[in-house]
């Protein structure tokens, strides 16, 4: 499949620089220096404990980092509570365990933010989840609770409700770990739209499949810095740093 | 073909299950004498049940109703009961030394508690909220009595308040906080200045009145009532507050509401009463005259919010980490997160403990007949004290058990209820 590279504008979306963070005395993120345009698709990969999650909540301030800069939308992450607020509104983000609120039904889930932090009435919202339930292909589900979907099922739903805030940046971490087999390809294929809808994404993922059809560039993270990035192809061919090499071996040559 | 393949080729229609398995017999096989350890429980318990109820059953059935005094009871038939004390005094067990001929304001207040909390208990079926927030003003009114102004003076205040809130916010300003203090403000400034002006005049223009009743004549089981309901309905929101407070990132808020649960769960309620009825006057200035079931009723509060407050806080532990992230990461305040997102699970989960603490905080109420407050069990030593009915244990203890158990049962059968209702897993 041919990629659409097109999307990607000069303009930057997120500008993190000499971003360092610690947990206590524990170094997680080290000078990270990453700029993200507008409309790009980028893959973060790398060991487990490497930082990856760490870097992608600290966009959303999630987490606190402690030294560096990290411009989001052309706002600079500080204390500001306004900034954090107005950021997180425009920034969605997918988890691992999908996170939806179970006491409230597929629809709701979707039309709480819109209504509460958008202030957008709730027919509007409920038409807007609706137009977004059925972009992830799941219209029927609409009045169940998440206890009652399947694991693909619940991941499209948080899909869906990141996306009921017409975010410009999405967030993705690792959404497909906790998913069985037939259930990654409904959850990727979702992903895939996206990126070809022109969002810009920044996706921590294993799948190296979804890596080289979708993104256009791969960062490799080891011990909290960003060792290598690359666009797919290079990235996956021709490897230069060890520990990428060692990584990639590992993780597509069984 | 080697001999472990196999293919079922034709498919086997269900078919109804065995007599044994399905029906009485087969519920009672199986719950009861499913092996000879359960079956000899299940015998020795109906062995205990035939003793419990073999000497009780004829004992009440048989009991007297109209007696004068406990005397005749014993000299009819002294085997059985004597209810003829709750004929004779089941008034003073239900109002205490309520002045009878104002019996019908107890009574209508607490047919009108049904009206005002069946739509909270079933918001589903009912929309008329309206009456649940006039009733609390209502009740006191009719319990103790006075110009219905001195009431609603109160729901004025306070309806002008919200009302400057709306307007400001608005016409003038989005933020909260300078909206909610000037408004705050001005109810404060209302009640200090305007308010007693304002009674005195409309008591003049439209005088509606009932003759006052003081709070050392409300006893019996409108007592408990009162006490209990206040309680529960007071104790709920500061006990989220507290659990809330105790979980802050602020420390100083979270060291005040440590230091408040910690120190209220380590005494014990009668020494709260104790301070309530005798303490607190040497605190407050002379000549303050500080209603003494207002006081009783604070302290209970205070009491069970501090339990309700681990309770919900264990609910709160409860829940993954997850909700808090998923609920910034879409840009909730943290206000909005606590009420849409994190307290509806954390007090789904927690149901059975606040149950259990309201429950509780209901039958406490019979404590406050140590700081002489006529409640039942104070008003059963009363009668128990009178020369009729001297010597009398069982029929007024079995009369006033009941009274609370079915209040008590009620609220365990609601809050299953609501637990069933709001499952949404299945
Ligand atoms: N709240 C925390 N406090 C202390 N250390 C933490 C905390 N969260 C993560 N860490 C540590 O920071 C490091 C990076 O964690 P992070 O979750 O970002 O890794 P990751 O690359 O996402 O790994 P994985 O692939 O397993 O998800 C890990 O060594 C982890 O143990
Ligand atoms: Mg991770």
């Amino acid at each position: 499949m041919e990629k659409t590279k097109i999307n990607i504008t000069d303009e930057v979306a997120i500008h993190i620089s000499e971003m360092n963070k610690w947990y206590g005395n524990f170094h997680v993120l080290r000078d990270i220096n990453l700029e993200v345009m507008r409309g790009e698709r980028i893959v973060v990969c790398g060991p487990s404990g490497s930082g990856k999650s760490t870097l992608i909540r600290c966009i959303n301030r999630l987490e606190e980092h402690q030294k560096g800069r990290i411009i989001v939308d052309g706002t600079e992450l500080t204390t500001d509570l306004k900034n954090i607020d107005k950021i997180r509104s425009e920034v969605g983000m997918v988890f691992q365990h999908f996170n939806l609120f179970p006491h409230l039904t597929t629809l709701e889930n979707c039309t709480l933010a819109p209504i509460w932090v958008r202030e957008t009435p709730s027919k509007e919202a409920q038409e807007i989840a609706m137009e977004m339930l059925e972009k992830v292909k799941i219209p029927e589900q609409a009045h169940k609770y998440p206890g009652q979907l399947s694991g693909g099922q619940q991941q499209r739903v948080a899909i869906a409700r990141s996306l009921c805030m017409k975010p410009r940046i999405m967030l993705f971490d690792e959404v497909t770990s906790a998913l069985d087999p037939e259930m990654i390809k409904e959850v990727l294929d979702t992903m895939i739209q996206l990126a070809e809808d022109g969002m810009t994404m920044i996706c921590v993922t294993h799948e190296m499949g979804f890596a080289r059809q979708v993104s256009d560039r791969v960062i490799f993270m080891d011990d909290g810095q960003i060792v290598e990035q690359n666009e797919p192809e290079s990235f996956f061919n021709k490897p230069q740093s060890d520990r990428t090499k060692l990584f990639l071996s590992q993780i597509l040559g069984h | 073909m080697s001999k472990i393949a196999f293919v079922q080729k034709n498919k086997i229609p269900p078919s109804p299950a065995p007599i044994s398995e399905v029906g009485v017999i087969g519920w009672l096989k199986q719950n009861l004498f499913s092996s000879w350890f359960n079956t000899l429980l299940t015998l020795l318990s109906i062995y205990f049940i035939f003793i419990i109820l073999k000497d009780f059953i004829p004992w009440a059935w048989g009991g007297h109703w109209d007696t004068k005094s406990l005397r005749e009871c014993l000299d009819l038939n002294p085997d059985v009961a004597c209810f003829s004390v709750l004929t004779a005094r089941w008034k003073q067990l239900l109002f205490g030394l309520y002045p009878a001929e104002e019996y019908w304001r107890p009574t209508v207040t607490f047919i009108l508690l049904i009206f005002s909390i069946i739509p909270i208990l079933f918001p589903k079926y009912f929309r008329f909220f309206w009456f649940s927030i006039i009733y609390p003003g209502l009740a006191i009114w009719l319990l103790w009595g006075g110009s219905i102004w001195s009431v609603g003076i109160v729901y004025i205040g306070f309806f002008l308040g919200v009302l400057l809130f709306i307007l400001l916010l608005r016409n003038i300003t989005k933020n909260m906080v300078i909206t909610g203090i000037s408004s705050i403000l001005f109810v404060i400034l209302f009640f200090i200045f305007f308010s007693n002006y304002l009674v005195k005049n409309l008591d003049i223009i439209i005088p509606i009145s009932l003759p006052p009743v003081e709070s050392l004549k409300m006893g019996g089981f409108t007592l408990s009532l009162i006490v209990g309901i206040t309680g529960i309905v007071a104790s709920f929101p500061i006990g989220i507050l507290l659990a809330l407070g105790r979980q802050s990132n602020l420390p100083i808020i979270k060291m005040i509401c440590v230091g408040f649960i910690e120190f209220i769960r380590g005494v014990p309620l009668i020494t709260l009463l104790f301070v309530a009825s005798v303490l607190l006057n040497y605190f407050l200035p002379p000549g303050t005259n500080f209603d003494i079931v207002l006081r009783v009723i604070i302290m209970v509060t205070l009491f069970s919010a501090a339990y309700m407050a681990e309770v919900i806080r264990g609910g709160l532990a409860g829940l993954p980490l997850g909700q808090h992230e998923a609920s910034s990461s879409l840009g909730l305040t943290y206000w909005q997160s606590q009420r849409l997102v994190i307290m509806p699970q954390a007090l789904k989960i927690s149901i059975p403990g606040i149950v259990n603490t309201f429950i509780g905080l209901f039958k406490d109420t019979t404590l406050v007949s140590i700081i002489s407050l006529r409640d039942p069990v104070g008003l059963a030593s009363t009668i128990r004290a009178d020369q009729t009915w001297n010597g009398i244990y069982w029929e007024l203890y079995v009369a006033i058990g009941l009274m609370f158990f079915v209040v008590c049962f009620g609220m365990s059968q609601y809050s299953q209820y609501l637990e069933r209702k709001l499952k949404t897993d299945k």
